[in-house]
């Protein structure tokens, strides 16, 4: 089998597979990714989206073979040391998922649009997210949380004084971000 | 073949190798990383806990690091259920909630709570682990005083730490006095599933004293699903593990005559498996699995299409004889008579009658089916994203022959699936593949699986008439719904006859019927309101079988009703909410659509408003709807505002205000995007979603043949009244507000263009069409 080599969030990488193997059978296999997800394998959904050289990409349809040389960005690479990303950050603040499933291709689609441009309107922000799935409804949180986010990298804010820990039992991660008691209603 | 275990592909690298973003996530909490090979041998030799429900010790435990563990018989589709459960333990217990963790769904580790049901998780399934909690503290507490040599009056808990009152340096720690578990007995009331309850010595706090609950906690499943370090089903992996993709036949009903094996000799680690009906390809790779499965030849029996068109389905839901009715199906029969009812109709100055239709919808979910397993030759190992994994477990152990207690399912987080959706069958092919292939399969549906094999939401039409007097009052009321069952397949998996695979194996599929009423306490002089089923199109794997999908039936029953409330409003001359008010007997309900009423500054007068009332200009038309839902201990109102373009027929829902009450608040946070969620979904399934369907098979395969609400339509706005009920316990928040939605959106279009479309979805088209 040939073999591929690209920079996957800052690491050169190499894959052997099929030439016609899309890149994200690659990334939730030997890659061992979580982001990217499959959900429909046609595109239409945007559970696999990553971004390939700075654009928001399906990756449940573009063959490995292309994937060759370039540079690939997934949810899994994007916390550095100093933090979760701004768009991460507000979807944690936020709650914006309920399963969580799509919020992938959400979140990446609009790490690509809000790194490109983060000064958007709100009628802009649902241009940048329109055809991406969301099964559960949780389209009002993602709109806040898309908001937010397109706020904070507007002004170069980044979200960097929150404790994380790892929770190794439960393999979940607390962030204390906005969990200020609300009044009850 | 080599022996099953022995060949262990080293396909996933070390997690942490190279990915400085997973070093950031873990932290420095000194995690130690498993091969996954150690990691497959430890959970195949753990020793089921003892689950029995009259153990203090089947509820919780603690570690050495002060944590708290509980075990939840149920688990969370996307709500964060297991944080207000963890609320609700760390409360009783007096310990920070960020010490306890919920495991779910695990059927050695968790007791048969009934699973994701209902939405119950609160209402029912969180009672007795408040109860064991509760109890938890009373024994830890009393060995504490044992220890500290005061009497138990004088002790105080903070954060998992028993002092003495006033001496704050004589203490003990929960973790000092746990030793080897409770080993205290509870009083359980005998019953598995949704109603299991225990109860120890201690009486759990009141709501007055309540610190955490009530509280917006922080989802504790969320973090990880955001910086993707949280495992959902679909990440697990085992060694030596195949990967399946099933067939299946190209009209319903078909089954294979003969297989061309060499159609796949292309891939050589691929192989054709075939049980009774059912034929699966499964390769090394998943890729192969694909490929091979997609050139794999059939020869297909010459099947006679099971299906009526499309376009007959409501002639067929009107003319086909009864197979149950609501006086004969159901959990129990509700008789009831017709004829006073329609005596009392006859009767009345004024007959009004109207019919809605309501098609199939599917569970669509973000991911089709997905399962994994493990079978040996005493044991079998499952990974499910299930709904309810103890009844998987019990199906699953009759399809391979076994004991229930040599089955072990284990629930991960999947996507939502909102009911007996898809999400059991792929554990159960997954299964029946392992077992064959004395390898570990993991089955993967395709999306064109998803769509057109899942169970679906049952078509129905609804017939309702009432008559108004001379006054213009209510006289008599008639509510007949006829629909496929909602449980053509039974909502849990207990039995293989209510999988695709079980069916196509030998195992008949049963005979089983429900639909249902409307839950408002509406009264009417002279009402009956009662459900005729229909038989099943296709009685064996058929992709058009029906089965529970979120608030089962109930969008369907509440777009009838709350549609026809306002046509009688229309009638009557009455203000909607008016008319609504002046016929309820909850004062929950009531209280519910008076404050909707106030969040929406609702204009009270006879709808439809006339166009120079200022109901919108050019193209654009403005309405608003109303609309109630009782259900599953909630109670809603929603008022909707939209906007149809005439020139388009395109909806847009652009405000929602809902009332909602669903009892005692436990989480307003994660209830306020749960209602969201709802109130999103309903308008999906109000405005996109129908099934559509030839005589041969399903046609709504994909994204594109079956649109669910996209953010461009999304609304503008969602204003929510949660009205807290300190005083009564939890209800359920899962579902009623979805029940809301169709009602508001048909009432507001009704408003909006004086046409009443009584047929979801209420598509472009059909608005156009309708608007002539």
């Amino acid at each position: 089998m040939p073999s591929y080599q690209f920079t996957l969030d800052g690491q050169p990488q190499a894959v052997e597979a099929d030439a016609d193997m899309p890149l994200l059978y690659a990334l939730r296999g030997e890659l061992a990714l979580k982001g990217p997800k499959f959900g429909c394998g046609l595109a239409q959904c945007g559970a696999c989206t990553v971004i390939l050289n700075g654009t928001a990409i399906r990756s449940c349809i573009l063959p490995i073979s292309a994937v060759a040389g370039t540079n690939l960005r997934t949810l899994d690479g994007l916390p550095t040391e100093a933090g979760p990303h701004p768009v991460q950050a507000a979807f944690i603040a936020e709650e914006a998922a309920q399963c969580g499933y799509c919020t992938n291709g959400w979140m990446m689609t609009l790490v690509a649009g809000l790194e490109r441009d983060p000064n958007v309107s709100d009628q802009e922000i649902r241009n940048m997210l329109t055809g991406l799935k969301c099964r559960c409804g949780s389209h009002m949180a993602i709109l806040r949380a898309a908001r937010r986010a397109a706020d904070a990298m507007a002004q170069d804010a980044t979200v960097q004084d929150q404790v994380v820990q790892f929770d190794p039992q439960t393999d979940a991660v607390d962030l204390d971000v906005d969990t200020d008691r609300e009044a009850q209603a | 073949m080599n022996s099953p275990f022995n060949k262990i592909k080293s396909s996933r690298r070390n997690l942490l190798k190279g990915s400085a973003s997973l070093v950031f996530a873990l932290g420095s909490g000194g995690l130690s990383i498993l091969t996954i090979e150690q990691s497959i041998a430890q959970t195949l030799a753990e020793a089921p806990r003892a689950i029995g429900p009259e153990n203090l010790d089947t509820w919780l435990s603690f570690d050495s690091a002060g944590r708290v563990t509980t075990y939840f018989g149920k688990m969370d589709m996307g709500q964060g259920v297991d944080t207000v459960i963890a609320q609700i333990v760390a409360e009783e217990l007096d310990i920070n909630v960020s010490r306890v963790s919920v495991v779910m769904g695990d059927t050695h580790r968790t007791p048969d709570q009934g699973g994701a049901s209902g939405s119950s998780a609160c209402r029912q399934g969180a009672i007795p682990l408040r109860n064991a909690a509760a109890e938890a503290r009373r024994v830890l507490v009393t060995r504490a005083a044992d220890v500290l040599g005061v009497p138990v009056e004088q002790c105080q808990v903070e954060d998992g730490t028993v002092s003495v009152s006033g001496a704050k340096d004589r203490s003990i720690t929960y973790m000092d006095l746990i030793a080897d578990g409770f080993d205290t007995d509870l009083d359980w009331n005998g019953n598995y599933g949704n109603s299991l309850n225990v109860s120890g010595q201690a009486t759990p706090k009141t709501v007055d004293q309540y610190q955490v609950v009530g509280t917006g906690v922080a989802r504790k499943d969320i973090p990880g699903k955001i910086l993707a370090t949280t495992e959902f089903c679909h990440h697990v992996s085992l060694p030596g593990m195949l990967h399946g993709r099933c067939i299946r036949p190209p009209v319903a009903n078909a089954v294979p005559v003969s297989v061309d094996e060499n159609s796949i000799n292309p891939w050589p680690d691929a192989r054709v498996i075939r049980e009774g009906d059912f034929i699966a390809v499964v390769a090394d790779t998943e890729w192969h699995a694909i490929k091979a499965s997609q050139a794999l030849k059939v020869n297909w029996s010459d099947t006679t299409p099971p299906f009526p068109t499309q376009e007959e389905l409501f002639d067929y839901l009107r003319n086909a004889p009864a197979a149950s009715d609501s006086a004969t199906g159901g959990f129990r029969g509700t008789p009831y008579e017709t004829a006073p009812a329609l005596a009392a109709i006859s009767a009345a100055a004024q007959q009004i009658e109207a019919e809605y239709e309501v098609p199939f919808q599917s569970h669509a979910r973000m991911a089709p089916s997905m399962g994994l397993a493990d079978v040996r030759e005493n044991e079998a190992l499952i990974y499910s994203d299930t709904q309810k994994s103890h009844n998987s477990r019990n199906g699953l152990a009759k399809l391979l022959g076994m004991a229930p207690e040599q089955v072990r399912v284990i629930w991960k987080p999947g996507p939502g699936s909102y009911g007996r959706s898809d999400a059991d069958e792929a554990a159960f092919e997954a299964a029946l593949l392992s077992k064959i292939t004395k390898r570990p399969v993991r089955v993967q549906w395709m999306r064109q699986e998803g769509h057109a094999w899942d169970p679906k939401a049952p078509a129905c039409v609804i017939q309702c008439k009432a008559g108004l007097d001379s006054a213009n009052n209510i006289a008599g009321w008639y509510f007949k719904t006829r629909g496929f069952s909602g449980w053509d397949v039974y909502f849990n998996a207990n039995d293989p006859q209510d999988t695709l695979v079980g069916q196509l194996t030998g195992y008949a599929k049963g005979d089983r019927h429900n639909f249902g009423v409307p839950g408002e306490s509406y009264r009417f002089t002279d009402s009956v309101a009662f459900w005729e089923t229909v038989p099943t199109l296709l009685d064996r794997a058929s992709p058009l079988r029906t089965s529970h999908m979120r608030a089962p039936q109930e969008p369907q029953l509440h777009f009838a009703h709350e549609s026809f409330i306002d046509e009688v409003a229309t009638a009557s001359g009455l203000d909607p909410i008016e008319l609504r008010l002046s016929h309820l007997q909850d004062e929950r309900e009531i209280a519910v659509l008076e404050a909707v009423a106030r969040l929406s500054n609702w204009d009270s007068r006879p709808s439809p408003a006339s166009r120079s009332e200022g109901r919108g200009e050019g193209n654009i038309l403005r309405g608003r709807g109303v609309s109630m839902a009782t259900s599953f201990g909630g109670f809603v109102a929603t008022v909707c505002e939209v906007e149809v373009d005439t020139s388009t027929g395109r909806i847009w829902p652009r405000r929602f205000y809902v009332a909602h009450d669903c009892g005692l608040i436990l989480n307003p946070r994660s209830l306020r995007t749960t209602i969201e969620g709802n109130i999103v979904q309903g308008t999906s399934r109000t405005l996109c979603e129908e099934v559509n369907f030839d005589e041969s098979m399903v046609t709504s395969e994909d994204w594109l043949s079956y649109p669910i609400l996209d953010v461009m339509e999304a609304p503008e706005s969602i204003e929510i009244d949660m009205i807290n009920r300190p005083d009564l316990p939890p209800g359920g928040a899962g579902e009623p507000s979805l029940v809301s939605v169709p009602g508001a959106i048909a009432n507001a279009v009704f408003e909006a263009t004086g046409v009443r479309i009584r047929r979801l979805p209420l598509t472009p088209e059909r608005v156009k069409a309708a608007l002539g």
